[in-house]
């Protein structure tokens, strides 16, 4: 009580936070008593709503955290900063900064240079097919990195179609990581700048023309200073994505080629440096957060002035040579890029060494030539449903809750909607600071009493969870804030409990958001590696950390075992997907 | 003021139903997982670990237990989570450490004592490092440079003999070793150089760094994808020479017909390091009186005379036959380099520190 009395005595209704339309409905009744009991109950029910979350945000990522801290910077009981000063002076360590500094920037750079002309295509052009491509373009995006990192693997490793077919080695250079990234990232900048692009009144880049500039004078001074925020913003997303790259690097790397996500893993698994890699984790997390605050500032200022207009009205049949080899082009690259690696996933998994057939299929489902190997690979797909499902319930849970107490609070202002937005980041955390610190944090303090989990399956749902939640809350948040309000209290007047209310009123208008927000969750769970690798048992492995494995042991029989269940995760996410695009028909949702 | 705590009341309803999903899961999660009775005994190992399907069935018969082996990775990575999971081990009893790595999980308390029958039976140098009864020594072998005799019979080269040679520009870009981070042969083989160049290995290494050897992260990839003379490659391998055990030779010509008169690979016997193997029973094992009867049978003379043929390493008992294979195509030095249980405890985690950040992977 003491807390909702605390929070109604702030200066009253004031709808600044995310406020929309009816933020102020409070202050439509005029009988103050009437105001400060809807006030309370209001307050009450946000809190109500807010704790669930907010108590396992502290368990599985606050306490985690600390424990991470105290681990690198305080081993033995007693603050050692200077630990910092220690493990930056490794040269080694220098080198893994340097590489994964060097490679998020080279792969943002590669993903802008080509990603920007299909953004155009996609904004400025109207052809036939346009909305299913649009569609294709996301595919990669949901992959699983593991299966990505197969895929490239198949095509540009040794012993991949490239390798065979015209001897060409890649020899561990960077270049098949940088692809991977390329592939799945291209549809951050389509859709990002494509977007904004497609809003972009052509007519201002026209007027700009008649006024005598030339093509040149006028994109430069007219279009790309539109563009910038955006395309700034799709490279910021982009590196980040890249810059905490887990499974793809860990895949494809060659000698001397690690980043800081990878030595972490390393530095816990293979070395047993428990408080290096703590070190190296704080370091990851402070980079990581303070290129989501510039990106926080960049969308703000993002939100400028400038005449925007539905993108049907800006996209036209291309016209003359250029625009149309232009189209074409961008179509070739996309098939290019999106469909030979995946082909050659399918490809590789089927190429047995007595021809094409489906044995790599067949091992995966008997346990291996001596019958002591204790689990088939097979019963991964059966350990990851499970996990994704219960990691899907979970994240549905929470991540509904928080964006049911993120809408509740509407009308309220103050201190309470700083409240309301500092939640609202907290939720966001666990998606930048990447999945290998919620891993390596639920490795070293979910071990002890009275949180004890590490015997418990449980351990990996959660740590899915986590991941999953910031996206079942950007899913829900604007299906939910789109309810109108009046239609709840009507039924509140018609005698309705807040229950009965939330259940006839809200659950059918945003049951759909709800579909869509457990189906991404799904598919996040499925392909989690970074934190699953972690804690995954070895009798209880997912798909992906089993491919892992497979593809960590030599011979092509563990090969071609990775590549038939890389093809077998990658459709499963593919079926998701297509499922989910179908649900969706409207462009809800805030990514 | 009652209405509105009605109101609040009802209004927390969605943090009761939360605590009780909560508290149901835990519950789930307290009793999931325990379906395994008293008949089984886990057996928590590494990649390698194999044994014959009838030896398994004669130990199930004589004990009433049946085996279920769980393999966690390569043997570091075994042997690190097992660390990580002291307290609640996944199995009743660990195989796969070495004495490289012993100290790590003996030190951190991983295993429970146990004395198996007929370790009278095993010589007391392969006993070192196993005084209190934590581990019991089941195999051993020699961790040894392999070269592929043909392609230096191709080269009309002779093959290196000693850990200098190696770092000879005629033997350039040659070499392909195991992360000693990761792989046991791999810090096998720098614990050799250590054994050979005492301080001044670092200096040896960067010898082998600018004379281009290769690390990759495990043995399999190393023997079976890189060297050049291994049947499992088909002859796809770049590198003729590799850091594989003494016993690699014999498993190239397994099931050769007509044996032939030499094995295609050879072994540098200069830079061969004394390795042996150990289990132990894990502390808070489920099933302890299963885990001491596995035990026992790992030292038993049916399980050490099956060994050597399936994982390829020399049995521990002095009574144990040795295959024909073995004596016939093995090739062993006479003197491997090898280093007390202590000196390897007090340094090895300063060592491969040193040593990965010199070749870096």
């Amino acid at each position: 009580m003491d807390v909702a009395d605390r929070e109604i005595a702030g200066p009253g209704p004031g709808a600044e936070d995310a406020a929309g339309p009816y933020g102020a409905e409070g202050a439509r009744s005029s009988d103050p008593a009437g105001l400060r009991g809807a006030g309370r109950r209001r307050a009450a029910l946000r809190l109500s709503l807010m704790a669930p979350p907010a108590v396992f945000f502290a368990l599985f990522f606050g306490w985690p955290v600390a424990a991470i801290v105290a681990r690198g910077l305080r081993p033995g009981g007693r603050w050692q900063p200077a630990r910092i000063g220690e493990v930056l002076s490794d040269p080694y360590v220098l080198h893994v900064l340097w590489f994964t500094v060097w490679q998020a920037a080279a792969s943002t750079a590669l993903t802008l240079l080509l990603g920007l002309p299909g953004a155009y295509v996609f904004a400025r052009f109207d052809f036939p097919g346009r909305e299913l491509l649009r569609a294709v373009v996301t595919v990669p995006f949901v992959l699983p990195t593991v299966v990505v990192g197969s895929a490239f693997l198949g095509l540009l490793g040794p012993g991949g179609v490239l390798d065979e077919w015209w001897g060409l080695r890649t020899g561990g250079g960077v270049w098949p990581i940088l692809l991977a990234h390329l592939f799945l990232n291209y549809a951050v900048v389509v859709r990002t700048v494509g977007g904004f692009w497609s809003q972009l009144d052509p007519r201002q880049e026209e007027a700009a023309r008649t006024l005598g500039a030339s093509r040149a004078a006028a994109w430069r001074r007219v279009t790309l200073p539109a563009l910038a925020p955006s395309v700034g913003a799709a490279a910021l997303m982009v590196f980040l994505f890249t810059f905490t790259s887990f499974g793809v690097v860990q895949v494809l790397r060659g000698p001397r080629q690690s980043t800081l996500e990878v030595e972490i893993y390393r530095r816990t698994a293979a070395l047993l440096d428990l408080p290096t890699a703590a070190v190296l984790t704080l370091l990851q997390f402070a980079a990581v957060t303070a290129l989501l605050a510039v990106h926080a500032w960049t969308l703000r200022r993002r939100s400028g002035t400038l005449g925007l207009v539905p993108p049907e009205q800006t996209a036209r049949r291309p016209r003359g040579r250029g625009e149309w080899a232009l189209l074409w082009g961008v179509l070739a690259f996309l098939a290019l890029l999106v469909l030979v690696p995946l082909a050659v996933l399918v490809e590789r998994s089927l190429d047995t060494p007595h021809g094409y057939g489906l044995a790599f299929y067949r091992a995966l489902g008997s346990a291996s030539a001596d019958a002591s190997f204790a689990v088939a690979p097979l019963d991964a797909v059966g350990n990851s449903f499970a996990y994704a499902g219960v990691a899907t319930l979970l994240a549905l849970l929470i991540g509904g809750l928080a964006a049911a107490a993120l809408t509740a609070g509407r009308g309220a202002g103050g201190v309470s909607g700083t409240l309301v937005r500092g939640f609202d980041a907290l939720l966001m955390l666990p998606l930048g600071t990447s999945a290998v610190t919620v891993g390596f944090g639920f490795l070293i303090a979910l071990d002890e009493p009275p949180l004890d989990l590490r015997s418990s399956w449980l351990l990996v749902p959660l740590a899915q969870a986590l991941v999953g939640v910031p996206f079942v809350v950007r899913t829900l948040l604007p299906a939910l804030r789109a309810v109108d309000v009046r239609l709840r209290e009507a039924a509140a007047v018609l005698g309705a409990s807040p229950w009965r209310a939330w259940r006839s009123v809200d659950l059918p208008l945003v049951r759909r958001a709800v579909l869509v927000s457990a189906g991404f969750a799904f598919a996040v769970s499925l392909g989690e590696f970074g934190a699953t690798v972690f804690i995954a048992r070895p009798d209880a492995p997912t798909l992906p950390v089993a491919v892992a494995r497979l593809l960590g042991r030599a011979g092509p029989a563990n090969y071609g075992q990775a590549m038939a269940m890389s093809t077998i995760l990658m459709l499963v996410c593919v079926a998701a997907l297509l499922a989910l695009e179908r649900i969706r028909t409207d462009r809800s949702g805030e990514f | 003021m009652s209405h509105t705590t009605t109101q609040v009341r009802r209004a927390a309803a969605p943090l009761v139903l939360f605590l009780a999903v909560l508290a149901l899961a835990g519950t789930l999660a307290g009793c999931g997982g325990d379906g395994k009775g008293g008949h089984t005994v886990t057996l928590v190992t590494h990649d390698s670990f194999a044994v014959s399907r009838p030896v398994l069935r004669e130990f199930t018969r004589r004990t009433g237990y049946k085996v279920r082996v769980l393999r966690g990775g390569d043997a570091g990575s075994a042997v690190n989570q097992a660390v990580l999971n002291k307290d609640h081990p996944q199995g009743d009893v660990f195989f796969g450490v070495d004495n490289t790595l012993l100290s790590r999980p003996v030190d951190k308390g991983v295993f429970a004592p146990y004395r198996a029958k007929g370790l009278a039976r095993v010589p007391a140098r392969l006993r070192d490092g196993t005084e209190g009864h934590k581990v019991t020594p089941v195999d051993t072998g020699q961790i040894c440079v392999n070269y592929d005799r043909a392609y230096f019979a191709r080269k009309h080269l002779g093959p290196p003999r000693t850990l200098a040679d190696l770092a000879k520009p005629r033997y350039r870009n040659l070499l392909v070793t195991e992360n000693a981070a990761t792989s046991s042969p791999g810090l096998g083989f720098l614990l050799a150089s250590v054994d050979a160049y005492g301080s001044h290995w670092r200096t040896y290494w960067k010898k082998l760094r600018a004379n281009g050897v290769e690390t990759v992260d495990g043995w399999e990839q190393a023997y079976n994808d890189r060297f050049s003379g291994s049947r499992g490659g088909k002859g796809k391998g770049d590198r003729p020479l590799v850091v594989s055990y003494a016993s690699s030779p014999p498993v190239e010509v397994q099931g050769e017909k007509p044996a032939p008169a030499k094995a295609p690979t050879g072994v540098v016997r200069d830079t061969c390091f004394q390795q042996t193997e150990y289990a132990g029973l894990l502390a808070g094992a489920e099933n302890r009186r299963g885990g001491e009867a596995l035990l026992d049978f790992l030292l038993s003379r049916r399980f050490q005379e099956d060994m050597p043929l399936q994982m390829f390493v020399d049995p521990v008992r002095e009574d144990a036959k040795r295959p024909k294979l073995f004596t016939r195509y093995g090739e062993e030095a006479e003197h491997p380099a090898t280093m007390p249980a202590r000196t390897i405890a007090r340094h090895r985690e300063q060592w491969i520190r040193s040593w990965t950040s010199l070749i870096g992977r």
